[in-house]
């Protein structure tokens, strides 16, 4: 299959090993990946804080650097929430009918569903010899529903020892501006997190979008707290000696 | 409320609450670990009540039903309304229309005045919390006396409610005993703080007041277009003393209130209860129709309530939010609301359901007002449970694209809005995002130290202010793609 990689510009700028772990995984499995260029941002961010003009701009920037791609894959669930679910009302808002049309003609998915949905597999081969707990980020779990497709992929993992996050399906306080906006709820929220991640006694918090991660990967980090944060796809990526 | 004394005859509007923005007066908030702990209990125990109740077979369906029998509700909102109004006339009752705060409280004012009470009871309404009605009463010199219990712990405490179904979340059983101490004659000195020693000293207060009352003021859940009738729920019985004890029967409503048919409180009254307080059925479910001759109030006053739901109607998405029926289900659930409580939402309207009530009835113009689309992560937990469907996250994001239109338009623009447009213009060409990339990069690792970025400046520098960020690796993902064999 032909994959175009989607790539999120903060998992671009700040979380490259993201993406080159999912470029592995599939090439791995045998599919053909390309990473279109004339990709940037996918709007997400403008959209949610409320700047639906400039959304609309970029989300047709978008579009057109996807276009005529059978199939598009991103590491970032919230920017699959983006394309999917706010293209269409971003259309709506800014009455561009053509927006919507090629947002329709996107088959755009968060990596897990791809995996698991679409190639159908669970089992990458992966060896990771650690205590991992995962966070089910609020646009997996409610927005794409991706259910337990990352607890079926991580249970898959050689070596890897899954504990469960406590009160996993809470909010970890990020938000994108909120928490910049609303700081101090924002960090009163990810205390209660790290708290939960800290009690599972894991090495590795994981989750399927970055953002989240460096929210609660910012405060682990500030408390040192001894806990890293680790992209799911990293750890899948993951082979070990062979 | 308000502290002017007002000529009889006139409602004074109260003296508006300077309001500050969500975030400063969530900071407050955050800081008072007391209501940090009430408020934990009592979301987690009203969470744990809904849980507890399985849910029906066809939670579903019914959950699909009440969005539509809302939605049909408020698109023919017009033609319901007056077969409302006919059908409470033909009751003998009287509807009064009040465009806003200021002439429902005129209306009401002049109806209480009209039957010379001094003293009326009140059932718990929103509606006359919207509209400041306390205030005005107490202005002309009526004293208004609190009947649900938790209003009148609102009340004597002297603040505002923090959460739709109950009012009192914030205060523990300590404080309402101090509370009840210092408010309530004949109150014993060794009262103590448990909830049945509370409610039996609240209830022997309360009696005396029912007997007395000639007027009484109450909100309705819902209005029957049909058969002109209105339907409250309540747990504790002192609502129904209100609507059957004095001559005089004031019921306050907003517009949407209304639903056409009795067969549609099929719906509704298996939804409320369950997302209220996860019961099959509320305690008390009272509905009255007009006036009984020998039976009941002899006066029956309808104060329908507009004050900006008409232009919340006319708003495609945001009309969504008019579906509510006030169960409270989106503030048990949400973090946000859980670790500031309501106050920080402002007056009346909490939590999630209140940053989306609130600015469509208000507007957005003010700082406080336009904060409130901005309280929430968009988690989507509220969405969830919403009993009538209404998609919150989708109506804030919606309401936040209506606040920046707004400050468009100011002759000076904010720094988020050039910020905001000249992100959106570095990343509309990848060959402008990738020179702002490395730019960007370089800049941020000559911040961080082993790793790390402990201060950002600027709008930024919210983020440092307890969470740190990774310095960017050298090489960006695309870089890296290109360099590749």
């Amino acid at each position: 299959m032909r994959v175009a990689l989607f790539v999120a510009c903060f998992d671009d700028a700040m979380f490259p090993a993201t993406g080159k772990a999912v470029t592995s995984l599939l090439e791995r499995l045998g599919h053909e990946v390309s990473y279109p260029p004339g990709q940037t941002c996918c709007g997400q961010v403008h959209w949610t804080t409320g700047y639906h003009r400039e959304a609309a701009a970029l989300a047709r920037g978008f579009t057109g650097a996807f276009e005529g791609s059978e199939a598009v894959v991103t590491a970032s669930a919230s920017c699959a929430v983006a394309v999917r679910d706010a293209y269409p009302r971003i259309a709506r808002s800014a009455r561009d009918p053509g927006l919507a049309r090629a947002a329709e003609g996107l088959a755009v998915y968060e990596l897990t569903e791809f995996l698991v949905d679409v190639l159908g597999v669970t089992d990458l081969g992966a060896y990771f010899p650690h205590r991992v707990t995962y966070h089910p980020t609020c646009q997996s779990l409610r927005t794409l529903g991706v259910a337990d497709r990352p607890l079926r992929l991580l249970r898959a993992v050689r070596g890897l020892e899954l504990v469960e996050l406590p009160a996993a399906e809470e909010c970890c306080g990020f938000g994108g501006a909120f928490a910049m906006k609303n700081a101090d709820v924002s960090v009163a929220m990810v205390a209660d997190k790290v708290r939960h991640v800290r009690d599972t006694g894991a090495d590795v918090v994981c989750a399927a979008d970055n953002s989240c991660l460096a929210h609660i990967g910012g405060a682990l980090s500030r408390l040192r707290g001894g806990v890293r944060v680790m992209h799911l796809a990293e750890i899948l990526a993951e082979t070990g000696p062979v | 409320m308000t502290a002017s004394s007002g000529t009889a005859g006139e409602a004074r509007a109260p003296v508006p609450l300077p309001t500050p923005k969500f975030a400063t007066a969530a900071r407050a908030a955050l800081a008072d670990t007391r209501l940090r702990r009430n408020l934990r209990g009592a979301t987690a125990s009203l969470r744990e009540r809904a849980g507890a109740s399985p849910e029906p077979g066809d939670w579903e369906e019914l959950r699909e039903a009440g969005r539509a029998i809302r939605d049909d509700a408020l698109l023919n909102l017009d033609a319901h309304l007056e077969e409302l109004e006919r059908a409470v006339t033909e009751a003998g009752g009287t509807v009064h229309w009040a465009a806003d705060a200021a002439e429902a409280r005129r209306i009401v004012l002049a109806l209480v005045q009209a039957t010379g009470a001094r003293e009326v009871v009140k059932a718990r309404s929103l509606v006359a919390r919207e509209i400041g009605l306390n205030g005005a009463l107490a202005a002309a010199g009526i004293t208004a006396r609190e009947t649900a219990l938790a209003d009148l712990v609102v009340q004597l405490g002297g603040d505002e409610p923090s959460h739709l179904l109950s009012p009192a979340a914030h205060r523990d059983g300590a404080q309402i005993r101090e509370l009840f101490l210092r408010g309530l004659l004949g109150a014993p000195p060794d009262l103590p703080d448990e909830p049945a020693a509370l409610v039996g000293a609240a209830r022997a207060h309360l009696r005396e007041g029912f007997l007395a009352a000639r007027v009484a003021i109450t909100g309705a859940n819902f209005l029957v277009a049909e058969t002109g009738t209105a339907v409250l729920l309540e747990s504790e019985g002192n609502a129904r003393m209100c609507l059957t004890l004095p001559d005089t029967l004031i019921t306050l409503a907003g517009i949407e209130k209304v639903v056409p048919a009795w067969a549609d409180l099929e719906v509704l009254l298996q939804l409320l209860p369950r997302s209220a307080a996860g019961e099959a059925m509320t305690p008390y479910v009272s509905s009255w129709t007009g006036v009984t001759p020998g039976d009941g109030p002899r006066a029956f006053h309808l104060v329908l309530l507009d004050n900006g739901r008409t232009r919340a109607l006319a708003d495609e998405v945001g009309r969504a939010a008019l579906r509510c029926v006030r169960c409270s289900a989106c503030l048990n659930v949400c973090p946000v609301y859980e670790r500031t409580g309501g106050h920080a939402y402002g007056p009346v309207y909490p939590g999630p359901i209140g940053a989306i009530l609130t600015p469509q009835m208000r507007g957005v113009e003010s700082a406080a007002d336009a904060s409130l689309p901005y309280a929430s992560t968009l988690c989507g937990a509220c969405a969830d449970v919403c009993p009538v469907k209404i998609d919150i996250p989708e109506v804030l994001v919606h309401l936040r694209g209506r606040v920046v239109e707004s400050r468009r338009r100011r002759p000076v623009p904010t720094p988020e809005l050039l910020m905001m447009r000249g992100l959106a213009w570095t990343m509309g060409d990848a060959r402008r995002y990738e020179a702002a990339l490395r730019r960007g990069t370089r800049w941020a690792r000559l911040l961080s130290r082993g790793g790390r970025i402990r201060r950002l400046p600027g709008l930024l520098g919210k983020w440092t202010e307890a969470r740190d960020l990774p310095a960017p690796p050298a090489e960006s993902f695309r870089a890296w793609w290109r360099r590749r064999p």
